[in-house]
Formats: C-alpha cells, structure tokens, sequence
C-alpha cells in the first residue's frame, strides 16, 4: 500500500519588505535558512539529522547569494550531517508548494521517509527577473509565446471580469485588515522563528508590510503599477490574444498586488514509518497535488484548474473544502479564482495574504501551507487547499487534510 | 583578362585600390558573380605585397545593394547554395578586416544595405559630402535584413541600443549624420580629395584592427546579460509587434539577431546573421515586399502605365478650386514642389483659411527641423489665395476640389473654364462620381480627367487617376507626370462607379459594419483588422469619413442605379448604418460614432453597441474575422481586375496599399492572392462565400487563373524573367 504523506511541522521567518530599506536586506538568504533548519531541529529534536533522506527548496532566482544548490548549502552550514542531500528547484511563484508537494510524493513512493520542503527568497538582495532567462530575455521566444509581464496578465483578468478598482481595493483592504488581526491573535505564533543576529538580537519578529490602517482611500490613492509599459507594447500582445477586449483596465497598484518581500519557510514531512521512529505526531496528510498549464499570455488563470484537478484526485468538492490559501499575487487572481470554484470570500486566506505580508517568490507555497495547517487546527477544521497562480501560464494545487 | 566587377589595381606604394566595377551595368550589385570576383580579389591581393587597401566605386553611385531579383527567388532547393554565397562573401571581408592592415572605403555615391555592408567592414569610411551620398541599410523596408555583417557590425560599432534603430526602420543617412552617428569618419568635398583622403589615412595607419578585434573591446551599452540592457529587453519585441502588428517578419528576425549576436564572438554572430538572412528571403513576405515595393513600384515610377509616345512638360502653374482640407492639401503638395498654384474659392476669407492650413504644415516642418523659415516663405508666396475667376488665366491644370456632389462640380467646371486658356486640362478630385459623367460639363472632354488625392494629401503618398471615356492620351500622360512632379505615386484607372480604390474601400467598411450586424464583438472586428495588418479598423474609418458621406453616396448610387434601370444590391452592413443613423450617431466630425470621442483622453468604442447589435462573444474565429476582411477587398480588386477598372496588376497592388491600406506584408490585394496560393485563395472564397454570402464568390477571372495556374502579373513588368 502506498505510504501517506504527513506533516509534523511547519515554521517560518517573518517577511520583511524586499528593498533595501527592509529588515531583512542584511541577512544573506543562507542565514535564513540556517536559523530555520536550526529551529525546526531544535523543536522536533528526536530524529538525528542524518536520517533526513532530502532538503527540498524552492527559490526562484537562484543566482548570486541564492546560488548553487542553496538546500544543500544550508543544510552544511546549519551544521547538519554531510549525508543530508538537498536540491532546489524552481517553478516561478509554485516553487515553494512544489516543494511540498515533490516531498510528498518522495514519501509517498516509499523510498524516502523524511523530507524537509519549503523555500527561500531575498528579493531585496536577489531581485527578481535577475537570473535572465529566453522567456523574457530571449526576443525570438519572448515574440513567439506572447511573453507578457504578469500585472498586465493580472489587469487582463481584471478586464474580463469587469472588476472595478474599488472592488480589488477592498479586497487588497481586507487583506491587510485580517493579516493585522490575525497577527493581534497570535495565529502565526506557532510558525514563527524571528530572525536574529550572531548575537541572538532579533533583526525582524513580525511581517514588516502589514498596514493595519489600510482604507480605500489610501489604496485608491495608488496610480496603476502597469499602465505605462502597456501602453508601450505590452496591452497589444493581450488583444492579439484577446481580440474581444478593445483595452486593458490597468487597475492593479502596489496596493492591489502582493508585496516584494524577503523570507523563507520549512516544513517538516514524513512517513508514518518515521513518525513511530522518531516520535513525531503528523499533524496533515497531503491528499492531493496538482499542476496544469494554461494560457501562458494571460499566465494567472491556472488557480482554479489546478484546484479542480487536486479536488479530483482527493475524491472531494470545491465546497468540502473548509478554508483555502489562494496566493495573493494580486487581487484578480484571488478574485477570479474564487467566481471560478464558487467558493465564498469568507473561506479564502482568513487569516490575510501576500497583499499584506508579501510574497517571496521561493517560499510563499510552503508559508501558505504552514498557515493553512495552523488555522485548521485553530478551528478544529478537516481539509484545506492551497492554490497558485504561476509563471508561464502554470497552476498548482495542494489538499491537505487534518489526522 | 575577363571583365570583373572587383578590379584590383596596385600602387608601388603598397597601396592597391579594390575598383568596383560591375561590367556591362549602371551600378554594383551583391550577387553570385560579385562574390567569386571579390573571392578572387581578395586571393591575390592577400597573396600580393601590400600595405593597404582602398575601396572605391567606378559608377556614379558606390554600390546599389543586394540583387533582388536572385534574392526574391531563393527557396527551399537553393537555399543551401544562397547560405553559401553569403558566408563566402562575408568570409572574404572577415579576412580583409583581420588582416592587420589598413582598409578604407572611398565613399563616392549612394551606399546601401549590401552597399553599405561593403563600406562597414573597412577600418576607415571617407564620404563624399554631397546630397546624393546616403548610406544606411534600408533592407528591413523589403523583408530583409542586413545579412552582409549589417547586423553583426552596427550592433559592435555603435551597440544594442543605437543600432535597433537604424536596422529595423532602415533609416538612411546623409554624409553629415553618418559622420555625427560614427558610421563615417571623414568628408571629402570632392572625387580627388576622397581618394586622396582614403590613401593618406591607409598610409599613415600600417597596424589597425576592428574594435570589435581588439583585446578587452566591449559592446557599447553592454550585452543583453547585463542588468541594463536585461531591464529593457522584454518590452522590446511587443514594441515592435505594435509597429509590425505581427505581420511583418523582418523587423523581429533583425531584433532576435542583434540580440543573439550580441552575446557571442564575432565569428559566430555573422553565421547566426546569415541563418537569418537566409530565413527571411525563403520566407513569403519578403518575396511579397520585394515584387511590389521594388518591382512594381519601379514599373510605376518608370512610367509603365502611362501612354509612352506622349510628351509632357512640367507644369509651372495650376489652380486649385475649394480651398478646404483636400484643396488646400493639393495647392500645399503643389507649392512645395515648386508650383505656383492659384487658391480659389467663393470668398476670399476661405481661400485664405486654405493657405493657412498649408502654412500650419509648413510651421510643423520647421519645428521638425526639416525646413527653414526662408524656404517655407517662399513654398507659401507661391499659393495664390483668391475669390476672383479671372486669376485662373495662364493656369495649365486646374484641380476642381469642391463638394461630392454632381451639379456644385459640374458647374465649377463650366466657370472655370471660361477664364482658363484653351490648352488647359481640368481633373476632378472626385472619390466616386464617374468622370465621362462630370466630363459633360467641359468643352473639352479629350482634356478632362480624374485626379483623386487622398486625405491627408500631404501624407498620402497615392494618387488615382481615373481615366473618362473621352479623356485623351496626352492629357493622361500630362496627368501621370504631374502627379509625379508633386511627388505623388500615379496609378491608372477607368471611369467607373467608385472607380478602383473607393470601391475596394467600400467592401472593407461595409464588411466591418455586416459582421457588427452580426453581433460580432466591436473590439473584435477592429483588433482584427489591426492583426490583419491594416492601419486602421473599419468601424474607425467609418466615423473617420463620416455614415453621413457613407449615407450621401448610397443615396447618390441607389438613384444613379434606378435611372439606369439597374437593381441595387443591398448589403447586410447598412443595416447597421442605417441603425447607427437612427441613432444620431454620424461619425467622428459629429462627435459620436461607432466611438466615443471624449474630451480628454482617447476614443473608445461606445458601449452600447454591445446592446444595440445584440453582440455575443465568440460569434467568430480571429482567422475568419481577419480573412473576411482580406478576401473581401482582394475579391473586389479581381472584379475590378476583371471588369477592366484596373488594367495592372501592380496599379491594384500599389493603388490597395498606399491609398485604401490593404497591408503591406501581403504586396497588395492581387499579390495577396498570388501568395496565397491560386488554388488555395479560391478554395478559401468558396468556403467564405458559403458561410458569410455571396459577396465572397469567386469571380470568373480567379476561378480560371485558379485552373490554369497562372498568378497575376503585368506584361512587359521590369521583373519577367
């Protein structure tokens, strides 16, 4: 029989804005994951490093200080055992619920028994898009596959919903207004290790881009993050693929779009097989994984397939679901991805998103998953799923249900 | 010895010139026979004692380009050899420039795409400062690209950024910008001094390399794996689709080049560009660009459709009759090029608005640079603004451009002529109204005719001439070599209903409006036209003209029909304009059309449409939405074609292109049909005709050039073979 795949334990760092002027922007990427490999041993001391059979990472831009297989890197410099492997990958935004979802399938097969998943990203220190690419950079490819950034991508979906701005503002609003009271009730206690110094002085506690006063005023006062390289090009590479939209509705803002950030995040899995062993208490048991690819032009539309394909293979319904993390890349995604399941707003990212903590491209599908995990048990809830929109027109999605 | 087109000659100094000098021909040309005498010459000049080497032209113009003719007929079985040839070449101008030893090109006339390229490869470029010297690489205009080191050399000499420009607009510059750009190092002021100058320069520079040869050269700007250019790159080929709307293969092909190019050595660059250069000649568009736009447009210029035993004279003065946007545009485009032109028109306060909107033109081209004030002040004393009848004496042509409408015309031509002397033609700006008609009207019908310009004349680079029953041969000779005096192109046509370009017009709009009534999304039918290749969308270019004008020459058609007897055949789009009426919403000068025209910000299509026409989305594939919009038009001409309106093929390709905006990639509305595929075009119109009606059934003429496979082209046209 195959193996379930479990979860024992999920923490992360707090985010921190990913500019230079953030928190964060003096701890290397490695450091991150160090303090995070120390605590999650730290905390679930019983298994000797030695028998984690893989350190599964995702992160996006895996150049400069984010080079060179950053996983196994970490797992040295964290002092763990010379035989623990460690692989990154990368699957744009997925990155960090691929991980999770590849640790799963590793346990499932049954060769392997404990894997750490998660991801890693410094956007303030590795910026985005810096590790070139034919997609973008390549003109014959970026020409032939309608390469389009994705906020244009992101106010097309926009357009074709007919959302208004204010409606997005309210949404990115409400983001903020959860993630602030989530924080005030500690949701986020169980997973988070603040991030210190060689000192033990603590560098950041909390996320830094919460803004708890957040109104439709002040987001409504934003201008357009897209309009002006639409307007260069960019809003006619969206009509030649949809030719029933006569212009692009830029709409989204850096109010109305996740937040660039620095974190990382771990999880803990394994089978039940060393649960016993090492006398760890699975907390979930992923159900089901998904991934489809979808038109890559206006590339965020892969949420809801992706759910409805995990949904399949688990034997449920959109409405079995008890609560959903739907990436907060920006505020049409969510939108159009709930319309799409038909799954009321109340259910979806309870406790905010990367509207208001931001997005570490690496890391975000393993810091959803934690957060998921913590506000089922909070609840006392069954399942939860985790979707998100990805580059190149991808969707991923993940069904987690409590044990 | 045989004759070469590359001469070398040596000097005692060590000096040796490279003569170009193509045997039995006006210019140079890059072709087979230029390669393996430029092979030969390089072999026995490398073999030779040398020290330097001076490249100079024998003909008035340094050296015209690639041969278009062996470049519009490389295909899939001669593609290798074509490969071959130009690696061959550009492996003879590698050797010269890495050779260690000076070479200098003697830049003595124009200097063009493999002109040019022939000039790039030397250490040091002298021009001759004279206006007819151009240089640049105009390839992209015909499909190609600088397949010669054009792309590779431009790229290493001036970086990413400066030379996208240059190659993909095909800009061309004049001695003193190429010295300002760094493309040229000296100016000669004349023939001696420029071989002279190129001689010094060899003789006092014995070791020289290419930047791009020496150790730590770098891409100026840098290479597309630095953050700068990285940062800008991604926008880069959607701004060229927004140009190209996607149907234009060169520009792009030359941008991924560039970019390739730019991120390996030298060596490799130039074989990356020749695969390109290969790519596109294979390729269909640039066969399309080259038959119309060089071919045909040649056949034009050269007079082909003008009756060849006429003699003319330039012509010193006209009158131009209505001094509205359309006569004042004409008398405009008359003065500047030197004509005097009298401005009539029933009142001296309009006849002076007339020039004033010829002296707006005259101020946007100063502001541009283009022009000084002294020289617009004298273009502006040759319009003769008046109201008085008398000042058209002495006038040879006169243009009547006053209101499409039969009497206002039919009497300006009887006024006018009794105040002309007895020698002059009179022509009618008319867009529809059939000349032999209006002709009525003049004494002399033997000297009337049809000249339709197009709005904005000063733009519009067409002009129809449209030929009345009567309408004598010396007159259309005289007519055809005025409109190339003004700078205009000339096509031909006979007198009929719409003549050529209103007609084929017709179909496009009226086309746009059926598939409205069809409920065919608004946006759809004109991002259709846009990704077809047109300029403009047709519901656009009806508010532009107006539903009124659409309205006004249905009424003026539907009448002339009933007075001939004939039926008039109703077109399922003037339902819409019909509707549109209805609604009061006449088109852009009223303020309200198919689009909204806001005060601040841009037109957008009114909303309402959506509920007025019943819209659904998906009534349509973008392919059937774009070809409707083609064949109809290309089916029109083959009427037209048929019916003996237009006589050539290349008048139908050119007239479609620079007056009605049939796009360019496909070389005009009977080219598109020829590239299509006989067969492949009637099976389509078939197909169309069956589902969207029969305005797309084949006419005759297809249906029979179909069977015998025979594609549309001119008798006697300058690219038989």
């Amino acid at each position: 029989m195959t193996p379930d795949a479990y979860i024992f334990d999920a923490l992360r760092t707090p985010r921190g804005r990913g500019k230079a002027s953030g928190t964060l922007y003096e701890v290397k990427p490695i450091s991150l994951l160090t303090q995070l490999l120390q605590a999650l041993h730290a905390r679930n001391g019983q298994f000797p490093t030695d028998q984690v059979d893989d350190i599964v990472l995702g992160c996006v831009t895996a150049v400069g200080d984010q080079g060179a297989d950053i996983a196994k890197t970490a797992a040295l410099a964290a002092g763990w055992q010379d035989n623990v492997a460690g692989v990154t990958l990368n699957r744009f935004c997925a990155s960090g619920l691929e991980a999770v979802n590849m640790a799963a399938q590793k346990v499932r097969s049954g060769w392997e028994h404990l894997v750490v998943a998660g991801g890693v990203e410094s956007m303030s220190r590795v910026p985005m898009g810096s590790d070139g690419g034919a997609w973008a950079l390549d003109p014959a490819t970026n020409a032939n596959t309608g390469f389009m950034p994705q906020g244009i991508g992101a106010d097309l979906i926009a357009t074709l919903a007919g959302f208004s701005r204010a409606e997005l503002d309210e949404f990115a609003m409400h983001s903020h207004h959860k993630a602030a009271k989530a924080w005030a009730k500690g949701a986020f206690d169980r997973a988070i290790v603040p991030v210190r110094d060689a000192n033990q002085f603590v560098i950041l506690a909390q996320d830094e881009t919460i803004r708890p006063d957040a109104s439709l005023d002040s987001l409504g006062a934003l201008k357009p993050s897209f309009a002006d390289m639409g307007a260069m090009g960019f809003d006619g590479v969206a009509r030649a693929k949809y030719p029933e939209v006569e212009r692009i509705h830029h709409l989204h803002t850096p109010g109305n779009s996740s937040g660039i950030v620095d974190g990382a995040a771990l999880l803990l899995m394994g089978s039940q097989t060393a649960a016993s062993q090492w006398g760890l208490k699975p907390r979930a048991v992923v159900r089901a994984t998904a991934l489809v690819g979808t038109d890559p032009t206006i590339m965020l539309t892969g949420p809801a397939p992706a759910a409805r394909k995990a949904l399949a293979i688990a034997g449920l319904t959109a409405a079995d679901i008890d609560l959903y993390e739907i990436n907060e890349a920006f505020a049409s995604v969510v939108l159009r991805c709930a319309h799409e399941l038909k799954v009321p707003l109340e259910k979806i990212n309870v406790n905010g998103g990367a509207i208001a903590m931001g997005h570490p491209l690496g890391a975000t599908g393993a810091m959803l998953t934690g957060t998921l995990l913590d506000e089922l048990e909070a609840r006392d809830k069954q399942f939860g799923l985790i979707t998100l929109c990805v580059g190149g027109g991808m969707g991923i999605a993940t069904v987690i249900e409590r044990v | 010895m045989t004759a070469t087109s590359v001469q070398l000659i040596k000097h005692d100094n060590g000096i040796h010139h490279f003569v170009l000098d193509r045997p039995e021909a006006r210019a140079n040309l890059m072709d087979q026979q230029f390669t393996n005498d430029f092979a030969a010459a390089t072999e026995l000049l490398l073999a030779s004692d040398w020290r330097g080497l001076v490249i100079r032209s024998a003909k008035d113009t340094f050296f015209a380009g690639g041969d278009l003719t062996a470049l519009s007929q490389v295909n899939d079985d001669n593609a290798p050899a074509f490969f071959e040839m130009v690696e061959t070449l550009k492996r003879c101008m590698r050797r010269l420039e890495t050779a260690g030893k000076p070479v200098v090109a003697a830049i003595n006339g124009a200097a063009l795409g493999g002109g040019w390229e022939m000039c790039l490869f030397a250490h040091h470029r002298v021009a001759l400062n004279r206006p007819h010297v151009k240089m640049g690489l105009p390839e992209v205009t015909l499909g190609l690209l600088p397949g010669a080191g054009g792309v590779t050399r431009t790229v290493r000499l001036l970086g990413l950024q400066t030379a996208l420009p240059l190659l993909t607009e095909g800009k061309q510059l004049s001695p003193e910008r190429a010295l300002k750009a760094g493309l040229i190092h000296e100016l000669a002021d004349d023939q001696t001094g420029l071989i002279a100058r190129a001689e010094a320069w060899a003789a006092t520079h014995p070791e020289v390399s290419q930047p791009w040869d020496e150790k730590g050269y770098k891409i100026p700007g840098g290479t597309p794996s630095q953050p700068a250019v990285a940062r800008t790159l991604p926008i880069v080929p959607a701004m060229v689709r927004a140009k190209t709307h996607g149907c234009l293969p060169a520009p792009e092909k030359i941008l991924a080049c560039a970019v390739e190019g730019a991120q390996v050595d030298f060596d490799t660059a130039t074989r990356i560009e020749s695969r390109y250069i290969v790519e596109l000649a294979r390729g269909q568009v640039c066969k399309n660009l080259i038959n119309t736009f060089w071919f045909q447009l040649n056949d034009i210029k050269a007079g082909k459709s003008r009756p060849p035993q006429e003699q003319s004279t330039a012509l010193g003065k006209v009158a131009v009759l209505g001094a509205g946007m359309m006569g004042a545009g004409i008398a405009y485009q008359c003065a500047t090029n030197g004509i005097e032109v009298v401005l009539k028109d029933i009142d001296k306060h309009t006849a002076n608005k007339g020039k004033e909107h010829a002296r707006a033109l005259l101020q946007k081209r100063i502001e541009r640079g283009a022009l000084s004030e002294a020289e617009a002040e004298s273009i502006l004393a040759r319009i003769h603004a008046t109201d008085i009848p008398d000042d058209l004496a002495n006038c040879e042509l006169v243009i009547e451009a006053v209101f499409e409408n039969r009497e206002l015309k039919e009497n300006v031509t009887r006024e006018a002529q009794t105040h002309l002397p007895d020698t002059a033609i009179i022509a009618s700006n008319t867009s529809t109204l059939p000349i032999t008609g209006l002709a009525r009207a003049a004494e002399h019908a033997d000297r009337f005719i049809g000249l339709h310009f197009f709005s904005p004349v000063e733009k519009m680079p067409l002009v129809e001439i449209i030929r009345g029953a009567q309408t004598s041969d010396a007159t259309l000779a005289q007519a055809y070599d005025f409109v190339q005096q003004i700078r205009k192109t000339p096509i031909v046509v006979n007198d009929s209903r719409g003549f050529f370009t209103s007609r084929v017009f017709g179909t496009f709009t009226h086309e746009g409006m059926a598939m409205l009534a069809e409920g065919i999304h608004p946006a759809l039918i004109e991002n259709a036209a846009f990704l077809a290749g047109f300029p403009v969308g047709p519901l656009a270019v009806v508010d532009e003209v107006s539903l009124t004008l659409l309205d006004k020459v249905r009424r003026q058609t539907q009448a002339d029909l009933r007075a001939e007897g004939q039926d008039y055949p109703h077109h399922s789009g003037e339902a819409v304009l019909d509707r549109m009426l209805e609604l009061n919403r006449h088109g852009k000068a009223a303020g309200q059309g198919f689009y909204q025209y806001p005060a601040k910000g841009q037109k957008h299509l009114w909303p309402e449409l959506v509920t007025h026409f019943d819209v659904q989305p998906e009534k349509i594939t973008l392919q059937n939405a774009k070809d409707r919009l083609l064949y109809i038009m290309a089916l029109e001409t083959l009427r037209c074609y048929q019916a003996g309106v237009i006589n050539t093929v290349r008048d139908a390709n050119i007239g479609s292109i620079f007056g009605i905006g049939f796009p360019a990639w496909t070389g005009g509305a009977l080219q598109f049909v020829n590239q299509t595929g006989l067969q492949e075009f009637l099976a389509r119109a078939e197909s169309l005709a069956e589902t969207y009606g029969e305005r797309f059934t084949p006419p005759e003429i297809l249906i029979n050039a179909a069977r015998d496979n025979t594609p549309f082209s001119d008798s006697g046209a300058s690219d038989d073979r």
